[in-house]
């Protein structure tokens, strides 16, 4: 009787240890928090966001049961290296040293970068002639500075600054007749959307070249997780396809973060 | 020539950072912190002479302005200077329809400006200092010989003054050449700007900086060289004779 009691306990034992092994559908995803709008707490205690909107439409779409994992960013690649989650979506940017590591999934935003200006100026920014001579403002050694240098260098004389309070300092002040800024950064440092804001955004945002804006945010996984990236993959394409994408990107930006598949 | 580039194109070919494109930066820094030294040390030269002298006057209305101004230049960082003149200069209504604004509104200006005002400021106390220290045994003998005041200046004070600065003023340029890293803060690409862009563009601080790090003391030797060969020549007399 004893014995069989042992052997049914060490069956039940063995299935479910089996059965947890098996069960691939749990995915754990890892997320640095806050990096509004992409991800924040509420302030009871919920994670909200861009992103985990993002990750738990996925996570349905590809049919897996997905947590949440909170790791600051510096630990985040070695945290998945060593298991302790099966994936980071935590806005991390494509490069060929992380590519070393990590196996990227299709990224899933960029953000753009955009042109500035002062209100009572008026410049086409497409008609290279007029720029002749003008003069741009950069934070010095970022992705705004390579694409100003490549594609401006010889047209517009550039000056290169610390921080970009400083270019709308100079850009108020009339020693700068532009400013070519990051997105985000510049709706927080020239306020360009408020109506009695001294700035104005000229042109189209941009996100283009590749070389030089990088890939975009994508998510990370193991290298030898190929399947689980390809379900992730497909559910991009998904979320894309139908729509959702924008729906969600429009419930926390007014600007087009989105990357659509397939372009390079 | 075409040896030397073939040996130059050798030596680089096994870094990412130091390609003839970033050494071309380094090369127009150097320019930009040369002229920009070079120029502030000559036009506040010739400011602090008349400084000096008027720094040392017995009418309080002569002696007093310059005392004022000589404290607050040394008395506040260059780097607060130079953020006032370049920044703050843009905050007075209608600047920018004056004629000034052609020179104020390019960065060279402003730094300029400032770099000359704080060398002058120093040099004018250095000068100060050494025309105070002249023996009274000149002056005297000066007198005796019924030199005016104008002449005795001119032919005893300041000869001996400039070489009992020379030392004190070498130290000067030098702080100068060091001070002048700050010009990259507002934009001109000098030798430090050129340093801070390869390094915000490769993410390699310690290669950049150690780059320009050499290339300043070679400056500074080249300035020390002068300096110590200026002091051989002016300042021969005071050496020991079998020395």
């Amino acid at each position: 009787m004893k014995k069989l009691l042992a052997l049914t306990l060490l069956g039940v034992v063995m299935t479910t240890a089996t059965a947890q092994a098996r069960d691939t559908d749990e995915v754990r995803l890892a997320i640095d928090v806050p990096y509004e709008p992409f991800v924040y707490r509420t302030p009871a205690g919920e994670l909200e966001g861009f992103e985990i909107d993002l990750g738990n439409e996925l996570c349905k779409r590809a049919n897996l049961d997905c947590t949440w994992v909170e790791q600051s960013w510096d630990g985040i690649i070695p945290g998945l290296l060593s298991r302790k989650y099966d994936a980071i979506l935590s806005s991390m940017a494509i490069t060929p040293e992380r590519e070393n590591q990590v196996l990227f999934s299709i990224p899933y935003y960029n953000t753009p970068s955009v042109w500035i200006t002062r209100r009572d100026r008026d410049i086409d920014i497409s008609d290279k002639d007029a720029l002749e001579g003008l003069s741009v403002g950069v934070q010095r050694g970022t992705i705004r500075d390579s694409y100003v240098t490549q594609m401006y260098g010889d047209t517009l004389d550039i000056h290169r600054y610390s921080s970009s309070q400083d270019v709308a300092n100079d850009l108020m002040s009339g020693r700068l007749d532009l400013s070519f800024e990051d997105y985000p950064l510049a709706v927080d440092t020239f306020h360009f959307k408020d109506d009695d804001s001294e700035f104005k955004k000229i042109g189209e945002s941009i996100k283009k070249p590749v070389s030089i804006f990088g890939k975009g945010a994508a998510m990370a996984f193991r290298k030898r997780d190929k399947a689980l990236a390809e379900k992730f993959n497909q559910a991009i394409r998904d979320v894309y396809a139908d729509g959702t994408y924008e729906k969600l990107m429009k419930q926390y930006f007014d600007y087009d973060l989105s990357l659509p598949v397939g372009e390079k | 020539m075409e040896q030397l580039n073939a040996w130059f194109t050798e030596l680089l070919s096994d870094n990412a950072i130091f390609t003839a494109n970033t050494l071309g930066y380094y090369l127009d820094g150097l320019g930009s912190t040369v002229r920009l030294v070079f120029l502030s040390l000559i036009i506040g030269l010739v400011l602090a002479v008349p400084l000096a002298i008027a720094r040392g006057s017995r009418r309080k209305w002569i002696k007093w302005p310059v005392f004022l101004y000589t404290y607050v230049f040394r008395g506040t960082p260059l780097l607060i200077q130079l953020y006032l003149i370049y920044y703050g200069v843009v905050f007075i209504e209608g600047i920018q329809d004056t004629f000034l604004w052609a020179i104020l509104k390019d960065a060279f200006y402003p730094a300029l400006i400032a770099f000359t005002l704080n060398t002058a400021a120093y040099t004018t106390e250095i000068f100060h200092g050494a025309i105070k220290a002249t023996p009274r045994g000149e002056i005297e003998a000066a007198r005796a010989y019924g030199m005016s005041r104008a002449l005795m200046m001119r032919r005893i004070i300041m000869p001996s003054a400039f070489r009992r600065a020379l030392p004190a003023y070498g130290n000067e340029v030098i702080f100068m050449l060091h001070a002048s890293a700050i010009a990259s803060v507002v934009t001109i690409m000098d030798l430090t700007g050129a340093a801070r862009f390869v390094y915000a563009r490769f993410y390699a601080p310690f290669d950049a900086f150690l780059f320009v790090a050499a290339i300043y003391l070679c400056l500074t030797f080249a300035i020390l060289y002068l300096f110590r060969y200026l002091e051989k020549k002016l300042l021969a007399h005071l050496k020991p004779l079998n020395g």
